[in-house]
């Protein structure tokens, strides 16, 4: 890998990809899959394993497959398990000579497919060591079946299944926190990334990971337009956004070593993050300021132990 | 080469013969000697298998499929609930085209929980797409996981193989049984050579698509067509087997039943049972028989309606309860089989031996007794029952 960073290089990289997919417009889920395979050295071939989500419908819908390497979908729930099967045969096939070349092994699932139903077969996967990455992308609820929440969704979201009426005022727990769950799992790779900028945080992440010997976890946020109520063309505002008022900070935990990686020059309030978006619009109504202060009060609390962790 | 092997050790030990590329490993009770000699045969270097411990039956059949789809020949063990919560993957595997082999050790579904030997788990499974292939001893439970590759992997079949063994009788039982030498196994065996696998560098290739109304339809009639050509295939690995073993296979065992006017029809263990019941009754006079069904899946029905044509009285003996009201699963595609006969036997149902409840060498003589009276009477009714369960009191 080149160690200077050049988007235009990196950009202008056959895609693995390729454009003509099903995902909507404005939908971050495209950016994240085509950032992290961007960070493949070209001589490698990978094999992609996605779990049943958005992006599975969207880019593997007979007989057109948008992937230029070899992929494979199983289910829902067993996405880090299929990619460990994957690279057993693999580590078996070289071990006799039967298959040629390096293949790396990329998990794509949604938060639904990791943080919910596929949080098992992750675990499991992580503690057996295979040599895989594993990428969540995170739109906070079950979009592929209409904006249903998730442990993922963050606390007021209004989701399908977590209403705004005058009794509920849409989701009532906090978003799990995920990543952490990954660093208690003691991989040699944990990040945070979002798509954000120039993309460099996010091919930088998914190069060390799929570099990386052994299981490695990323965590890339991944904005719904549709979920979260936001116009098609400001998805690389509302990333920002989530990034800018910590909501969703930016680091990566090395061998135990925990690294901020972004630290904003100034920390917007959380309510910037909110307006933005529909799924929140409740907490903007008269009466309701108490929402806003309780999500930035939370926001406070983790991005506070974030930097106890960084030493930032 | 003659071994005192459970049919555990049995399975495990063709599973080193067969030296796969990876293996699937969780414990359920009583198929979990299996991975457990497996680990034994891994630790000291007999096999070169990649042995992934996963952490639930789940995923242990989500590495079967993904294994078996980069390229690789797969296996794993599993029973009851374990082969349940395989569930959907069973059809994944089936419709991905997946020759991936599972040896089944039946075990009581639950609840309640229960340890021991019926056929719940797998008669559950029995629409799923895979080849269902039963024993009925030790010796057959090692055969038939020999014969289970070179039947799944054929072109015109491709599909997932079961291999079915009764739990603790066969699975715990240890009986002195022929083995073969692995060189012999191996030949037999071949090598694997799939056309398309996701780790083959010059061809990419994507599997298990979102499949739309447009296709789904004829991908499904491709596996009907599959599972159809997998008779003929049986056969034909199982004659091929018996030039290497000078054992004899088919879909199914006809058991004195060339001139038998009462039959059983039933699957695994209890064959034996019933086979001692049958001589004994022809050592009386009585023209008994019997058929132990060895394929399930696909079902031989132009087979069995043939063989039992000539029958006055069967009884269907199933070692698992459907639920329907109707009978159990064997009595039902058994019942059909026979319709298109011009001279239909009259046909009753038992289901017995639920949860590990013996069948004994008398109850299969009480169900021949009733054939008797049927064939005489030709009153066949109450034709679904149940055998073996205590008689609730009426007080």
């Amino acid at each position: 890998m080149n160690t200077v960073y050049d988007l235009k290089r990196e950009v202008e990289k056959p895609a693995r990809l390729t454009g003509g997919h099903r995902l909507c417009a404005g939908c971050g889920a495209g950016i994240v899959v085509s950032g992290v395979l961007r960070a493949l050295e070209p001589e490698d071939r990978a094999v992609v394993v996605n779990a049943t989500s958005c992006l599975e419908v969207s880019t593997f819908m007979y007989p057109y497959t948008a992937y230029m390497d070899s992929y494979i979908h199983s289910a829902f729930e067993n996405s880090a398990a299929t990619c460990s099967g994957v690279e057993a045969a693999y580590n078996a096939l070289k071990r006799r000579g039967k298959v040629e070349g390096t293949f790396k092994f990329i998990t794509f699932a949604g938060d639904g497919g990791t943080y919910d139903i596929g949080f098992q077969s992750l675990s499991g996967a992580m503690e057996r060591g295979h040599d895989m990455v594993y990428v969540c992308y995170d739109n906070e609820a079950y979009m592929n079946t209409g904006t249903q929440r998730s442990s993922s969704t963050p606390a007021f979201a209004r989701t399908t299944t977590s209403a705004v009426g005058s009794a509920q005022h849409g989701k009532i727990q906090n978003k799990k926190d995920l990543t952490e769950i990954l660093v208690a799992h003691n991989i040699p790779y944990v990040a945070q990334t979002a798509p954000i900028g120039n993309l460099k945080d996010l091919h930088t992440k998914a190069h060390k990971a799929i570099y990386t010997e052994g299981p490695c976890f990323v965590n890339i946020l991944s904005p719904c337009p549709r979920g979260w109520g936001y116009p098609m063309a400001k998805l690389a505002e509302i990333m920002k956004l989530a990034v800018d008022t910590c909501v969703w900070p930016l680091y990566e935990v090395e061998e135990g070593v925990w690294r901020l990686s972004y630290m904003p020059k100034k920390k917007l309030p959380v309510e910037d993050f909110l307006r933005a978006q529909n799924r929140f619009s409740h907490m903007f109504e008269k009466g309701n300021e108490w929402m806003i202060e309780e999500a930035q009060k939370y926001v406070n609390q983790k991005w506070e132990r974030l930097l106890d962790h960084t030493g930032a | 080469m003659s071994k005192c092997f459970s049919g555990n050790e049995a399975v495990a030990y063709a599973m080193k013969q067969i030296n796969p590329d990876v293996m699937g490993a969780f414990p359920i009770t009583p198929s979990t000697e299996i991975p457990e000699y497996f680990a034994e045969y891994v630790a000291n270097g007999e096999v070169n298998t990649e042995y992934v411990t996963v952490e639930s039956e789940h995923s242990s059949m989500s590495v079967c499929i993904a294994a078996q789809a980069a390229g690789a020949r797969a296996v794993s063990a599993t029973s009851s609930c374990g082969l349940a919560l395989m569930y959907e993957l069973l059809y994944v595997a089936a419709s991905c085209r997946l020759p991936i082999t599972l040896a089944c050790a039946n075990r009581a579904l639950s609840g309640p929980i229960n340890i021991n030997n019926d056929h719940s788990d797998s008669m559950g499974a029995r629409d799923t797409g895979w080849i269902q292939i039963y024993a009925e001893n030790n010796q057959e439970a090692y055969d038939n996981f020999i014969m289970a590759m070179p039947i799944g992997e054929t072109l015109s079949v491709r599909l997932p193989v079961m291999t079915c063994m009764d739990g603790f009788i066969t699975s715990h039982a240890v009986e002195n049984i022929e083995l073969l030498e692995t060189d012999v196994v191996r030949k037999f065996i071949g090598e694997y050579h799939p056309e398309h696998y996701l780790l083959k560098k010059e061809n990419p290739l994507a599997v298990g698509p979102y499949d739309i109304s447009s296709y789904y339809m004829e991908h499904k009639v491709m596996q009907a067509e599959a599972m159809k050509s997998a008779k003929a295939r049986i056969r034909e690995v199982a004659s091929d087997f018996e030039k290497i073993s000078g054992r004899h296979y088919d879909l199914f065992e006809a058991y004195k039943m060339a001139d038998a006017e009462l039959a059983l029809v039933l699957i695994g263990s209890s064959a034996g049972t019933a086979k001692a019941a049958v001589d004994m009754l022809r050592d009386n006079g009585i023209k008994a028989g019997l058929i132990k069904i060895r394929v399930f899946r696909p079902f031989p029905a132009e087979e069995l309606a043939l063989a039992l044509s000539n029958t006055k009285a069967v009884a269907v003996m199933d070692k698992s309860e459907g639920f329907s009201s109707n009978g159990g699963p064997v009595f039902a595609e058994t019942r059909s089989a026979l319709y298109d006969l011009k001279k239909r036997p009259h046909l009753i149902n038992i289901v017995y031996g639920l949860g590990g409840r013996d069948l004994k060498t008398e109850d299969v003589e009480k169900v021949f007794s009733r054939l008797a009276d049927i064939a005489v009477t030709g009153e066949a009714s109450p034709v679904y029952t149940h055998m073996g369960q205590r008689q609730r009191s009426t007080t």
